[in-house]
């Protein structure tokens, strides 16, 4: 017998409309018509006043991603619910970039307030960008961070300010040709974090950047690159809300991190767009020697997300480690997961892969580790738990080994539970109703992640899960 | 002893069936304020199940009444037979990774009180049922009977029962597996349950538990039915003679009886 058919759960996201899922009236300086086209790409160029070898490269990349199929793997019949021509490929709002929360245009200011991001900056940050549709509309950092070097500043100023870093480094972790959604990103981009943190500076506390989508049919398509010189360490945490619309936005960045020899790179996505974003998002790091990168990676909302953090370590003893939760709730999918490439000896990584489907909710795990010829005493552990709720919820895991070298560490598990009748009970007999129960049992299980997180989100994040299960109607 | 207080707890032409199958099949029970009982029986006559469908669990179709203190219960799913003060400590307590034993049971204190319990007395609270029953501190932050051996988890069940503060009591073996140590802390947890108006109900198939906690009546339980009921004399002659004795005189067949013996 499954307890969920009697006690029937609520709509996931219940309170979504309210706290994100509102929308300002549209008042902006440029939006560009439907579509995306060579006459758009040079008109973003144009109005960026870009250097020539970048409005080139978006000129290119978009003659690839027409000539790129689909991905033939993931939730292939809802990509094929995609209509390219049906997006708005750039939208800059009024008012120029501030490091002053006054001077943000008021409507915008409110969404962000409501957001609570001059909040969460006061109290713990180090540094915020924030992003409202194509364009970075508020940047600061902290006096001391800027006097030693670091530099943390939206993409595109990133390219008007330090052309020599970006052009060096821009595109050489993903491709534009790695796959059809980076070469839109590369033709398209705009906005995004540039992050640059020199020899051994540690930034203590985090970056943070927060993109917004607000226009209906939009498509978001920020770029961003982190560079940890030799010995540094910085921590860059992202959120993302959306309004809810009845037809599909599109959001599809690209991530560049580059950890140099023992730089140190944690990389925190907290994602919760409405029901109605396609994320389709290729994030990707290079760990040289003793470096250590983390992609700590949560996935509430969206309507289809299919990102898969990637990272490869090139130098020896070089770790990585991808931590992530999926939450799949009515009409959901989430296909996330990991890929690790082992390039180097004695290089080592953890794959951490939790999702929770709730309702008619689905979540894949896909992953891949591969440990090259040559890499010789790696270790590396995968370990996927997924929680079903409900007797429609869906979990499937797709993991690919490949691997090269015999004198090598590899260990692999996969789970998938129920929340089970027997636990439901036993919380029961201690007086919590079943919601609570239910609820108790799903923060256990992600348990291990939310304590990874900065206090402030793990609170958050909980509160998230919290109104995702609530409401038993009975 | 005194056994003249009301009672706390009672049941009424109890039956329980899974599926088709009748399991318990017509049980009456009274406990009272202030008493001990034992509920005696082989494995697989169905003690078990009795207990879990006593506290409501949603696989079995239950008829009868049941009672606590005077309101009838048996309508009630089991959260709230637990805020009525009922418990039900488990042969077998079930692990939730990632919750905290001090998270879970901060909450179900406050699920019994009916009000959120403040931090600060929640916690002198638990620090004194650690102490009592000689818990290592560090059960707090582990995560609730995840990787507990048999014995920790039993001592975590009368901890969670004296937090609780129960007015009835109903442990399902929680004698079991345990060493002597385990089983005296149990013993007296169990014993403390029973107060001026508080009772409680042991099952269990070993005699050597009511040693400790020397129960007011002991009721033998067979093929779904209490066969008989006496004093604690009873448990001492079926520790030496085992249970087919009883069965042959109550016209079962001593199978159940015999493969439970070759156990002990």
């Amino acid at each position: 017998m499954n307890v969920d058919t009697q006690h029937g759960l609520a709509g996931i996201n219940q309170d979504y409309a309210e706290r994100y899922g509102f929308h300002d009236p549209e008042d902006y300086f440029l939006k560009a018509p439907k579509g995306i086209s060579h006459e758009l790409v040079e008109m973003i160029s144009r109005k960026k006043d870009e250097p020539q070898w970048m409005s080139d490269l978006r000129h290119q990349a978009l003659d690839i991603f027409r000539a790129k199929p689909m991905p033939t793997w993931g939730d292939t019949a809802m990509l094929g619910e995609i209509d390219f021509e049906n997006i708005h490929y750039y939208i800059k709002p009024k008012g120029e970039q501030t490091s002053d929360w006054n001077e943000v245009p008021e409507q915008i200011k409110k969404t962000f307030d409501r957001l609570g991001i001059p909040e969460a900056e006061r109290k713990f940050l180090a540094g915020v960008t924030a992003q409202y549709e194509s364009e970075v509309v508020y940047h600061s950092i902290r006096a001391d961070l800027e006097k030693l070097g670091v530099i943390f500043m939206d993409m595109d100023s990133g390219l008007r300010e330090h052309p020599e870093i970006v052009r060096k480094h821009f595109g050489t972790v993903i491709p534009t040709r790695d796959n059809k959604f980076s070469a839109l990103n590369t033709a398209a981009w705009s906005g995004g974090s540039f992050i640059y943190v020199p020899k051994g500076v540690k930034v203590d506390v985090p970056l943070q950047a927060y993109f917004r989508i607000n226009a209906e049919n939009m498509g978001q398509f920020e770029r961003t690159l982190i560079i940890a010189d030799e010995g540094s360490s910085v921590h860059y945490i992202e959120g993302c809300t959306a309004p809810t619309y009845s037809s599909d936005s599109l959001h599809s960045a690209v991530v560049e991190l580059i950890a140099m020899k023992g730089a140190r790179i944690r990389y925190t996505t907290i994602q919760n767009w409405s029901t109605n974003v396609f994320n389709l998002v290729t994030k990707r790091a290079h760990a040289h020697e003793d470096a250590v990168v983390e992609w700590v990676d949560g996935n509430l909302g969206s309507k289809l997300t299919m990102k898969y953090p990637a990272i490869v370590l090139k130098g020896e003893r070089a770790h990585g480690e991808v931590l992530s939760i999926a939450f799949a709730g009515h009409g959901q999918h989430q296909d996330a997961g990991a890929k690790m490439i082992h390039a180097a000896p004695n290089t080592t990584s953890r794959i951490v892969s939790k999702s929770i489907s709730k309702d008619d909710g689905r979540s894949s795990y896909r992953g891949m580790v591969k440990i090259a010829k040559g890499a010789h005493g790696c270790r590396t552990s995968v370990e996927c738990d997924a929680l079903l709720i409900g007797e429609r919820a869906r979990s499937d895991t797709y993991p690919t080994m490949d691997i090269a070298e015999s004198d090598v560490s590899v260990e692999h598990e996969a789970r998938v539970s129920k929340v089970g009748e027997e636990q439901l009970f036993y919380l029961q007999c201690r007086g919590l109703d079943p919601d609570k129960a239910r609820l108790m049992i799903v923060n256990g299980f992600i348990e291990p992640f939310v304590k990874e997180l900065p206090m402030e989100y793990a609170v958050e994040l909980n509160r998230l899960i919290e109104l995702e299960m609530e409401g038993s109607v009975g | 002893m005194s056994s003249n207080g009301d009672a706390v707890f009672s049941c009424r032409g109890l039956r329980v069936s899974v599926g088709d199958k009748e399991i318990v099949k017509g049980v009456d029970l009274e406990v009272r304020a202030g008493e001990k009982h034992a509920l005696m029986g082989p494995n697989g006559s169905g003690k078990s199940t009795l207990a879990s469908a006593l506290m409501g669990h949603p696989g079995y179709r239950v008829e009868g009444e049941i009672y606590l203190g005077g309101e009838r219960v048996d309508h009630l799913p089991p959260h709230e037979r637990a805020r009525c003060g009922m418990f039900l400590g488990f042969q077998y307590p079930v692990a939730v990774p990632g919750v905290s034993v001090a998270n879970f049971l901060r909450a179900a204190v406050s699920a019994r009180r009916g009000v959120d319990v403040p931090v600060r007395e929640f916690r002198q609270q638990m620090q004194a049922a650690f102490a009592e029953l000689q818990v290592p501190k560090d059960f707090v932050s582990r995560y609730l009977n995840d990787g507990f051996s048999g014995g920790e988890k039993k001592r975590l069940e009368i901890l969670q029962m004296l937090m609780l503060a129960p007015t009835f009591a109903l442990l399902d073996e929680t004698d079991s597996g345990l060493d002597i140590d385990a089983l005296k802390v149990v013993a007296e947890g169990v014993n403390r349950a029973a107060g001026p108006a508080s009772g409680v109900l042991m099952v269990t198939h070993y005699q050597r538990i009511l040693n400790y906690m020397k129960p007011d009546r002991v009721h033998v339980f067979m093929d779904g039915r209490i066969v008989r009921a006496g004093g604690p004399e009873l448990a001492h002659e079926l520790e030496a003679r085992g249970y087919d004795w009883i069965a042959r005189e109550v016209g079962l067949e001593p199978a159940t009886a015999a493969a439970e013996g070759s156990r002990s």
